[in-house]
């Protein structure tokens, strides 16, 4: 009975099943994770840094950034972004000449995650930042070692330890949100899997095969997570 | 494993599971203070703010604003009534979801377990598409269903809203009670048995109130998250403020400005959460007071 209702056939992974296609979609989701965490890191540790040493300007721009990114929903700041984001490159290439460009979806949904991601890290890596003994950092100083020598000789290895468990979630929140960009009609997984239902009709078989994509993707970052965790602390005293 | 303690803060009262620790990164919870605020490069970035908002409003094109009003506001309504009903719903499920994993049975703590992991571990997106449209095909198969007094309801697309919303909140809430009920010291459990209290009233009078006084801070951040995760409900028909924007900008052809005015509709309401919290938390004595 139960064999008759599934028909586990519409999960092949060639064309009259839709497993391949699930799997592209998947692939596309990780891109983006990867691409979005990525350029997450990068505009939180200018922000980290900006925030704990910059100007009084630079201070207040990048707290409005974190506030405004941390108080609006994400699905709300996607849409901002991706249509600001592509329109505003579209007339700066018009203005210069080169006519409208074609932005890839993949460019623009890594754009867009990593500018809110860029936020949430921003906060976990200031915290992070500011968990290092300030001796360390003097001392570093004190030896003579230029700003960048510091940076990468004491104070990125010695907060890692630090930032790791809330960069770790930051990567489950960051896989997680990639889902939301299947509402401005970017083929990821959970957009294919809305697809794939719609036209075979096996609603719960679909929604239920990608949600065991996502948790095997959250399962298996977590292990590697518990792996990098377990030895960037070593040396630590237990607690 | 402490990343930010302000100077004199004090101790946090709960061990947070590891997805709670970046609350205070992922939303909002502390409004900036109103000191500091006539200081010339303040003065000066105001200005500027003062400059682009005068330009926001004077360039562009907010015609259709008076239109709306209406629906707007009834939209921020659906949004504000799907928040709370949710978050209220959430944190009663919440509750015996982390009590069953501190003291429960296998066969209760089991799923109690497997259900934080499973909503924790997939976007909500997708839960709220495989309730509606998952369990909305289903549905209509069994006329057991059809004839029932809940058919009506279950042909309507809120109910898998508030079920998609009300579990989300529920697990990551029920993680926070589990380290909440484990963290409560186990001599207030024992003094209160040595006082011959049964085991419901020893649950009522100290270990509930305990805990929920332990997991309160994290209410705040939780009920922000809550906020930014209902415009998603849009997505199967319910009217939210996000809905009638998204209707807005397909009848006037508009990209900007209703976005622009529905960011702003969120940083108010986020920024009142936040305030409406902060009062109370300061009506809420503490040990450290």
């Amino acid at each position: 009975m139960a064999a008759d209702l599934i028909n586990w056939g519409l999960l092949a992974l060639e064309p009259p099943g839709w497993g391949g296609v699930l799997l592209g979609g998947l692939m596309n989701s990780l891109k983006i994770a990867f691409g979005g965490y990525a350029l997450g890191l990068v505009l939180g540790t200018g922000g980290a840094f900006g925030k704990l040493y910059g100007g009084p300007v630079t201070r207040d721009l990048m707290e409005v950034y974190t506030t405004l990114v941390r108080a609006v929903p994400e699905l709300v700041l996607i849409l901002l972004l991706y249509y600001a984001g592509t329109d505003l490159l579209n007339r700066l290439s018009a203005a210069l000449g080169y006519g409208s460009v074609d932005i890839s979806g993949l460019a623009a949904g890594i754009f867009v995650i990593g500018v809110v991601q860029g936020a949430y890290s921003t906060e976990v890596l200031r915290g992070a930042i500011l968990a290092v003994p300030a001796g360390q950092i003097e001392a570093a100083r004190a030896f003579g070692m230029s700003p960048l020598m510091v940076l990468r000789r004491v104070t990125l290895p010695a907060m890692l330890p630090h930032a790791l468990p809330g960069l770790s979630n930051l990567w489950l929140i960051c896989t997680k949100d990639t889902a939301l960009l299947a509402v401005v009609g970017f083929s990821e997984l959970t957009l294919v899997t809305r697809q794939a239902a719609g036209t075979t009709k096996a609603y719960m078989l679909f929604f239920c095969a990608a949600g065991v994509l996502y948790l095997l993707l959250t399962l298996a970052s977590t292990l590697v997570i518990r792996f990098i965790e377990a030895r960037a602390r070593r040396g630590w005293v237990a607690r | 494993m402490t990343p930010e303690r302000r100077a004199g803060a004090p101790e946090p009262l709960v061990e947070l599971p590891p997805e709670e620790s970046t609350l205070e990164a992922t939303a909002l919870t502390r409004l900036p203070s109103g000191r500091g605020f006539l200081e010339p490069h303040r003065l000066a970035l105001m200005a500027v703010a003062a400059v682009l908002v005068f330009c926001a409003a004077w360039f562009m094109r907010w015609d259709w604003l008076p239109t709306y009003a209406g629906a707007l506001v009834s939209g921020v309504g659906v949004t504000l009534l799907m928040l709370v009903s949710t978050a209220l719903l959430g944190f009663v499920l919440a509750v015996p979801i982390g009590l069953v994993q501190v003291t429960g049975p296998w066969w209760l703590s089991l799923p109690a377990q497997g259900f934080c992991t499973i909503i924790r571990g997939t976007p909500l997106l997708l839960q709220l598409w495989l309730l509606y449209y998952g369990l909305g095909s289903l549905f209509p198969q069994f006329p057991e269903i059809r004839q029932s007094f809940l058919w009506p309801y279950l042909r309507e697309a809120w109910p898998y809203g508030v079920a998609a919303l009300t579990f989300s909140f529920a697990a990551y809430e029920g993680e926070v009670m589990r380290g909440a009920f484990a963290g409560v010291p186990r001599g207030e459990l024992e003094a209160a048995r040595a006082y011959g209290m049964s085991r419901w009233k020893l649950f009522w009078r100290i270990w509930l109130p305990r805990a929920v006084h332990r997991a309160l801070p994290t209410l705040n951040g939780e009920t922000v998250l809550q906020l930014k995760a209902t415009p998603l409900v849009a997505t199967i028909t319910v009217i939210d403020v996000y809905a009638v924007i998204s209707k807005i900008r397909q009848v006037t052809y508009l990209t900007y400005e209703p976005l622009l005015l529905l960011a702003l509709i969120y940083l108010i309401l986020t920024a009142l959460l936040v305030a409406g919290f902060r009062y109370f938390e300061n009506r809420i004595p503490n040990r450290s007071a």
